[in-house]
C-alpha cells in the first residue's frame, strides 16, 4: 500500500461526513465534561480541508499532509488546531524523509504524526484524551505492517483497537485539557477528542476496506 | 436560545465590527487573520498582545489603548485564536523592542500562543495568568485556569511597558501579580454558547456551581443555593486560603485590590452587593481594601454568576494600577 494525494483528498471528504454523522455523540460527550466546542472545532476543520482538496490535487502526498496541517493550525483555533495541525506536521515529517511508498512508510509516518502530537501537547496514555486512541493505532499499525498482514487485516485491527481505546476512557479519570479540573466527576464518560478520533480512523479503514474489496 | 443574532457564523464579525465602529478613536480591527490594534501604534515600548476565545468581553479587546494592551487576537467564542492571528498583530504592533503575550491558562491558548511564539522571527516572551483557585493545583500539568485576575496583570503589565520597561522586566512584572492574585467564580445559570444552541451545563433554581470556570466548566461542587453572605464567605476563605492568608494574624495589614466581576448576566445591583459582604469579610479578616473594581471584565457569555479575586499590592503595583489608561473598557486618569 502506498500513500496517494486523492486518497488523502477521498478521506478528507469521507471524514467530514462521518463526523456530521456523529455530531449529537460528539456533543454531548464534550458538554458532559468539556466546554462543549470540540465538535465546531473539528468540523471547522474538515471543511476548510474538503473545500481546498482542489489546492492539494497537484501536490505529493507529504506537501498535502503539510499544507493540511497549515490550514487547521489556522482554522480550527482551541487545543484540537494546534494538536491535529502537529499531527499531519509529523506526517508530512516523516513522509518526507522516508517516502510514503510502503504500508510500513505510512505506519511510520502516522506514528510520527502522534510523536508530534504528544510533543505539543505534553500528553500521555492514560489522561483520558484522544491520546489513548491514537497511540495504541499507532502501534497497532507498526505491528500489524511489520507482521506482513493484508491491508484487510490490518484495517480491521486499527478499528477494533480505536474501538478499544476510545472505550478505554470511558472508567479513566481526566488529567488533562478542559475537563482536568473534574477529577472523579469525568468516569463514566468518554472523551470527545476521543472519538472524534475513532470517528476519523474508523472511517479512513471503512474507504480502504471499501477499495479493497 | 434567545440572543441577539442574525447568524451564528456571522455573530463574531458583526460584533467585533461593532465594537471597532464604537470605538473608532482607539482601535482598528483588521481582518483575515481578525486581530485588533491601537488606532495609533506606540514607539519604544514592549508591544503587549493578548488573546483568547470571544465570549469574554470586554476581555480583551477592550483592553486595547493607551497604558494597557497593544493589540488583542480574539478567536471564536470559548475558542483559542490561531497562530496566524498572533503572528500578524505581533507584526503589526512590535516596535523593536520585543514581544509580550499574555495567555489565560488554557491548554488551546498556550499551544496557539506557543506555536505563534516559535514561528516569530523577533524577541518575545509569555505571562500565563493562573489566578483561578477553584481548580486545586495539584498534578494537573495544564495547572490552574487563567480568570478575572488577568485584567490586573494587563493593566499593570501595560503600565510598565508605557514606561520603557525591557521585555524581562514586564514578564517578571506580569508574573509577580499572577503569583499573588487569586480568583474564584460561581455561576446561579449555565451560559449558551450561540454555536450550541442551548446552556452548556444543566442547572436547576436551586443549585449553584461553585468555583465554575469562565466557560462554563464545571468547578469544585454543585451546592445547593444559600443566601449571597453564606456563598461569599466561602469564596471568600478559598481565596485566602490560596493566598496563605487565611491565619489572620499573617493577613494583618495586608494590602490588596478587590474586584468583584460579573459573568455576563448579573446585574451591577448585585455585583455590589457581593462587594459589601466581601469587603466586610476581608476588613474584619484584617486586610486593607486598598483599591477596588466593580462590574463586568471578564464574562462567560450570558452566565448569571460572578466571581471574586484578591491580589495582593505593593508599592509597584499600586503604581501602575493607578497610572492612566485610555480604553474602552477601563479608562482613567485621562
Amino acid at each position: 500500500m502506498s500513500l496517494q494525494t486523492d486518497f488523502i483528498c477521498s478521506a478528507a471528504s469521507a471524514i467530514h461526513l462521518a463526523i456530521i454523522s456523529q455530531k449529537s455523540e460528539i456533543e454531548t460527550l464534550d458538554q458532559a465534561i468539556g466546554d462543549g466546542d470540540h465538535y465546531i472545532n473539528v468540523l471547522r476543520g474538515a471543511e476548510a480541508i474538503v473545500s481546498m482538496t482542489d489546492e492539494l490535487a497537484p501536490l505529493s502526498p507529504e506537501e498535502a499532509l503539510n499544507k493540511i496541517a497549515m490550514k487547521l493550525l489556522s482554522t480550527i483555533g482551541g487545543a484540537a488546531g494546534p494538536l491535529f495541525a502537529s499531527l499531519f506536521m509529523g506526517m508530512a515529517k516523516v513522509a518526507k524523509h522516508n517516502g510514503a511508498n510502503t504500508t510500513l512508510d505510512i505506519a511510520a509516518a502516522f506514528a510520527g504524526g502522534v510523536q508530534e502530537l504528544i510533543k505539543r501537547g505534553k500528553g500521555k496514555v492514560g489522561e483520558k484524551t484522544m491520546l489513548d486512541v491514537l497511540v495504541p493505532v499507532a502501534h497497532t499499525f507498526i505491528f500489524s505492517a511489520i507482521e506482513n498482514k493484508t491491508t484487510k487485516e490490518i484495517c480491521i485491527d486499527i478499528q477494533i483497537t480505536a474501538d478499544k481505546g476510545l472505550a478505554s476512557t470511558r472508567d479513566l479519570v481526566a488529567t488533562k485539557g478542559r475537563a482536568a479540573g473534574l477529577g472523579e466527576r469525568t468516569i463514566g464518560h468518554l472523551d470527545a477528542g476521543a472519538k472524534s478520533c475513532q470517528v476519523m480512523i474508523n472511517e479512513v479503514c471503512n474507504l480502504i476496506l471499501k477499495a479493497n474489496n | 436560545m434567545k440572543k441577539f443574532v442574525n447568524n451564528v457564523d456571522n455573530m463574531l464579525i458583526e460584533s467585533l465590527s461593532g465594537f471597532a465602529k464604537a470605538h473608532a478613536d482607539l482601535v482598528e480591527l483588521h481582518l483575515n487573520p481578525n486581530y485588533l490594534t491601537r488606532k495609533t501604534k506606540a514607539t519604544n515600548k514592549v508591544a503587549i498582545i493578548s488573546g483568547g476565545g470571544a465570549g469574554h468581553e470586554p476581555l480583551h479587546a477592550g483592553f486595547i489603548g493607551k497604558g494597557m494592551l497593544d493589540a488583542a487576537c480574539p478567536g471564536q467564542v470559548f475558542t483559542s485564536p490561531t497562530p496566524d492571528q498572533m503572528i500578524a498583530a505581533a507584526e503589526a504592533v512590535h516596535a523593536d523592542k520585543g514581544v509580550l503575550f499574555i495567555v489565560k491558562n488554557y491548554a488551546g491558548d498556550v499551544m496557539n500562543f506557543e506555536m505563534a511564539a516559535e514561528m516569530l522571527s523577533f524577541e518575545n516572551a509569555t505571562v500565563l495568568t493562573s489566578d483561578d483557585c477553584a481548580v486545586i493545583n495539584s498534578t494537573f500539568t495544564d495547572g490552574r485556569r487563567g480568570v478575572a485576575g488577568t485584567v490586573i496583570v494587563e493593566k499593570c503589565v501595560g503600565s510598565i511597558a508605557e514606561t520603557g520597561a525591557d521585555l524581562s522586566t514586564c514578564k517578571a512584572f506580569g508574573d509577580k501579580i499572577n503569583a499573588q492574585t487569586a480568583s474564584i467564580g460561581v455561576a446561579l445559570t449555565s451560559c449558551t454558547v450561540p454555536a450550541a444552541g442551548k446552556p452548556t451545563f444543566e442547572i436547576s433554581d436551586t443549585e449553584i456551581e461553585m468555583g465554575v470556570g469562565i466557560h462554563g466548566e464545571p468547578g469544585r461542587k454543585r451546592e445547593t443555593m444559600r443566601a449571597a453572605d453564606a456563598m461569599i464567605k466561602d469564596m471568600i476563605d478559598a481565596i485566602l486560603t490560596d493566598l496563605s492568608l487565611i491565619d489572620s494574624q499573617q493577613a494583618k495589614n495586608t494590602e490588596i485590590l478587590l474586584l468583584v466581576n460579573g459573568l455576563g448576566a448579573t446585574p451591577l445591583m448585585e455585583l455590589y452587593l457581593i462587594y459589601n459582604t466581601a469587603e466586610k469579610l476581608l476588613t474584619e479578616h484584617g486586610l486593607n481594601i486598598e483599591r477596588a473594581l466593580v462590574g463586568n471584565y471578564t464574562t462567560a457569555i450570558d452566565m448569571t454568576g460572578a466571581s471574586i479575586t484578591v491580589c495582593v499590592l505593593d508599592d509597584e503595583i499600586k503604581l501602575h494600577w493607578d497610572s492612566p489608561v485610555h480604553a474602552a473598557g477601563l479608562r482613567w486618569g485621562v
